[in-house]
C-alpha cells in the first residue's frame, strides 16, 4: 500500500513550470488594460458620436403643424376655415405589402391596384405620396390595414364655404397653406401660425412616454374678421350675375359700402371662379376688378364737377347755363349731348347729365382748384382698403390739361378710377361733405372723414343727384319702393389704344335713403351688349333692386310714401352719352 | 455606529423606493395627458370640421337652391313687391 501511495503522491503533483503563473497574470493584466482603454475610448473619446445614436433609438422630434385663423365675416360666418386632412406616403423600398394588402389599399383610395403599383414603381427610392389631402377618416381605414412602411402625415386644407361669392375678396392659399391672393396673401402675418416643435422619448411601440425638451408649442394663426356682410354680399353677387347675363357683359362689379363706417358691406365681381377647385382656372378670373382695374368713369364725374364750381362760388344751383344746343367746340374738338336741350339750370345739368352744361362749368374754373378738389376727393390715389394690388387711377397734373381735356374731364374722361374709389369719393355727397376711408375690415368705433366741401354744398348735390332718379333724370329705374334715393348714372365710351370705340362702360352710382343716407352702392358692366348699354337702363335697375333688398334687409325706416316709384311713359326716357 | 448605519440604509431603500414609485407616477400621468391633450385636439378638429359644415350648409346660395328646387318658392321681381305702410301711428295691430 505504501508504494502505491508513494506513486499516486507522484503522479497527482507533477512540478509546474516556474514561469506559469507570472505569464497568466501578465496576459489578465493586459485584457484588462484593453477593456479599461476601450471604456475610456467609449466614454470620453466617441461619446458624443454614441450619444446621438443612442438618443435616435428612443428620442424623435415631432413637428406641431399651426392651424391657420378663419376669416369670417361681421357677423362671424366663417369664408375661410382650416380643417386637418391626412396625406399617406411611403418610401418604395420599404412598402411591403401583399397583393391582397395592394386591393384593400387601392379599394380604401378610390383606386385601381394597378395605377397604385404604377405610383410606387414610378417613384423609384424616392418619397412618394400615395394620397394628398384625404379625409382623416379614410386616412384611418388605410392605416388600419397595418401595411409595413405606409405612413401618414397631417395636414391642413383649406376650405372656402362661400365659394365663389366671395372669391376674390378672400383669395386663397397655396400648398404649404400660405396666402397666395386676396386678403389671405395681405394678412398672411395675421393668420399664419408659427410651426411648434417638441422632442420626445418614444417606446418599443412607437408611443410617445416623456418630453425631453421643452415643448415649443405651435402658434395658431388669429381669426379676421372682414366688414363683409354675407347675405348683403350674395344679394350683390345674385343681382349683378342675373345682369351680366340679361345685358351680355363681359364683366361687372358691384359695391356696397356702409356710408357712416366707410365698411364695404359687399363686394361681387364677376366673371368669378371657385375657390374650392381652382386647377384651370383662368387668372383674369382671380381679380378683383373693383379694385384692380380702372376704367374712365363717365357721367358719374359730373357731380364733383358742380360741387367745386359751387364752392368756388362760381355757381349757384339755379343758375343757368346755356347748352349752346347740345355742342360746344373747343380747338379741334366738340363736345355734344345726347339730348340736346335750351338753357339749363345747374339742377338739370345733373339730372339730363349734359356734357355741355359740366364742359361750361369746368371750363369757368381754374384747372388748379378742379384738380385739388379730385385729388382731395381720392381720384388718383389708391383706396387703402387693406387689399393687395389695389390701383390708384389717374388723374393727371393740372399743369398738363389742354382746354379740352379739362372740359372732358368734368364729364369724366381723360382720368381713370376704379369702382371702390367711386363710391369712396360719393361719401362726401352722402355725408355732410366729408370723405370717409373705406375698409374691408370690421371696425367696431366710428371713423373720422376728412371735409371736403361744405354742408351746403353736399346737401345741395344731394338734391340734385335725387332729381336724377326721378322721372326727368336719366335714371327713373333706379328708384325704390319707400326709399328716396340720390345717384348718377354713367354711360362711358371704352378708350381701347387711343381711340373711343363703340363699346361702353354702363354704371350707376348713388346712395340711400335720402334724407339721412345709410348706404353707398356703385354698380358697374363692362360692355353690355343685349340691346340697351345706357347706365339709365342697365346699372339703374340692377342698383333699385339690391339697394331695395339691403334697406328692407338691414331694417332701415322708410322715408318715402311706399308709392313713391314713377316711371316715365315708355319711349320718353333720358339717355345720357358719357 | 451601526445602528445609525441601518437607519440610514433604511432611508436609503425608503427613497430609492419612492423614487421609483414617483417616476412610474409620473409616466403614468404623463401618459394620461397625451391622452387628454390628443382628445382636445381631435374635439377642436370636430368642431372645425363642424363650423364648416354649418357655414357650407347654411350658405343663402344653398338655402335659395333648395327653395327654388324643393319648395318652388322663388324671389319676387321689384315689380311684384308691395310695400305697406302701417303709418306713424302704428297701424297694423
Amino acid at each position: 500500500m505504501r508504494g502505491t501511495a508513494s506513486a499516486r503522491a507522484t503522479m497527482s503533483s507533477p512540478a509546474l513550470p516556474r514561469a506559469r503563473a507570472p505569464i497568466l497574470f501578465g496576459v489578465l493584466a493586459l485584457l484588462f488594460a484593453i477593456l479599461v482603454g476601450r471604456t475610456f475610448y467609449l466614454q470620453w473619446v466617441d461619446n458624443d458620436f454614441l450619444q446621438e445614436r443612442g438618443a435616435a433609438r428612443f428620442s424623435r422630434e415631432i413637428e406641431l403643424p399651426a392651424h391657420r385663423g378663419q376669416i369670417v365675416d361681421r357677423f362671424g360666418e366663417a369664408l375661410a376655415i382650416s380643417t386637418p386632412v391626412k396625406s399617406l406616403w411611403t418610401f418604395p423600398g420599404q412598402f411591403e405589402a401583399t397583393p391582397a394588402d395592394r386591393t384593400a389599399l387601392a379599394r380604401v383610395l378610390e383606386t385601381t391596384p394597378q395605377r397604385l403599383s404604377a405610383r410606387i414603381s414610378a417613384a423609384g427610392e424616392d418619397f412618394t405620396v400615395l394620397a394628398r389631402q384625404i379625409a382623416p377618416e379614410t386616412a384611418a381605414r388605410a392605416m388600419a390595414l397595418k401595411i409595413k412602411g405606409l405612413n401618414e402625415q397631417t395636414e391642413y386644407r383649406r376650405y372656402y364655404p362661400a365659394g365663389e361669392v366671395t372669391a376674390q375678396i378672400v383669395g386663397f392659399t397655396g400648398d404649404q397653406d400660405h396666402g397666395q391672393e386676396g386678403i389671405e396673401l395681405a394678412q398672411q402675418e395675421w393668420l399664419g401660425g408659427k410651426m411648434g416643435s417638441r422632442r420626445v422619448i418614444i417606446n418599443r411601440r412607437g408611443d410617445v412616454v416623456e418630453d425631453i425638451a421643452s415643448v415649443r408649442a405651435p402658434q395658431a394663426g388669429r381669426d379676421l374678421a372682414l366688414s363683409i356682410d354675407s347675405r348683403l354680399q350674395y344679394l350683390a353677387f345674385r343681382e349683378l350675375n342675373a345682369a351680366v347675363e340679361r345685358h351680355k357683359a363681359k364683366a361687372g362689379g358691384l359695391v356696397i359700402v356702409d356710408a357712416r363706417s366707410g365698411e364695404i358691406l359687399a363686394l361681387a365681381n364677376l366673371p368669378t371662379y371657385n375657390p374650392n377647385a381652382r386647377n384651370k382656372t383662368a387668372r383674369e378670373r382671380m381679380r378683383n376688378r373693383a379694385l384692380t382695374d380702372v376704367f374712365e368713369p363717365g357721367s358719374t364725374m359730373k357731380p364733383f364737377t358742380i360741387a367745386v364750381a359751387m364752392e368756388a362760388g362760381k355757381v349757384r344751383p339755379d343758375s343757368v347755363i346755356h347748352t349752346e344746343g347740345g355742342t360746344l367746340t373747343i380747338g379741334r374738338a366738340t363736345i355734344h349731348d345726347a339730348h340736346p336741350a335750351g338753357p339749363l339750370t345747374v339742377e338739370q345739368v345733373i339730372q339730363k347729365s349734359s356734357n355741355v352744361g359740366a364742359a361750361k362749368i369746368a371750363l369757368s374754373l381754374p384747372a388748379e382748384t378742379l384738380w385739388k378738389m379730385l385729388s382731395d376727393t381720392g381720384f388718383g390715389t389708391a383706396p387703402h382698403t387693406g387689399f393687395p394690388g389695389e390701383v390708384a387711377g389717374r388723374l393727371r397734373p393740372a399743369k398738363t390739361w389742354r382746354p379740352i381735356e379739362q372740359a372732358t374731364m368734368s364729364y369724366g374722361h381723360g382720368l381713370s378710377v376704379n369702382l371702390v374709389q367711386l363710391v369712396r369719393a360719393y361719401s362726401i355727397f352722402a355725408s355732410d361733405g366729408e370723405l370717409k376711408p373705406v375698409t374691408l375690415f370690421k371696425t367696431d368705433s366710428p371713423v373720422a372723414g376728412r371735409p371736403v366741401i361744405s354742408a351746403r354744398t353736399a346737401r345741395a348735390v344731394r338734391h340734385m343727384l335725387e332729381l336724377a332718379t326721378q322721372p326727368g333724370g336719366t335714371a327713373p329705374k333706379a328708384q325704390v319702393a319707400g326709399y328716396r334715393v340720390a345717384g348718377k348714372t354713367g354711360t362711358a365710351r371704352k378708350l381701347e389704344g387711343h381711340a373711343y370705340t363703340a363699346k361702353y362702360v354702363a354704371s350707376f352710382v348713388g346712395f340711400a335713403p335720402a334724407s339721412d343716407p345709410r348706404l353707398i352702392v356703385a354698380v358697374m358692366l363692362d360692355e353690355p351688349s343685349g340691346g340697351s348699354y345706357y347706365g339709365g337702363d342697365v346699372a339703374g335697375p340692377v342698383f333699385s333692386d339690391v339697394t331695395g333688398a339691403a334697406l328692407r334687409l338691414l331694417g332701415v325706416p322708410t322715408d318715402a310714401p311706399v308709392d313713391n316709384v314713377i316711371l316715365p311713359p315708355p319711349g320718353s326716357e333720358i339717355h345720357e352719352e358719357t | 455606529m451601526m445602528r445609525i448605519n441601518l437607519v440610514l440604509l433604511a432611508a436609503l431603500i425608503a427613497c430609492a423606493l419612492s423614487l421609483v414609485t414617483s417616476r412610474h407616477e409620473a409616466r403614468r400621468l404623463f401618459v394620461e395627458l397625451e391622452r387628454g391633450e390628443s382628445r382636445a385636439h381631435q374635439y377642436e378638429t370636430e368642431y372645425g370640421q363642424l363650423q364648416l359644415e354649418q357655414s357650407t350648409w347654411g350658405m343663402p346660395a344653398r338655402v335659395e337652391k333648395i327653395a327654388r328646387e324643393k319648395g318652388r318658392m322663388q324671389l319676387p321681381p321689384s315689380t311684384r313687391i308691395e310695400v305697406v305702410d302701417i303709418g306713424k301711428g302704428g297701424g297694423a295691430p
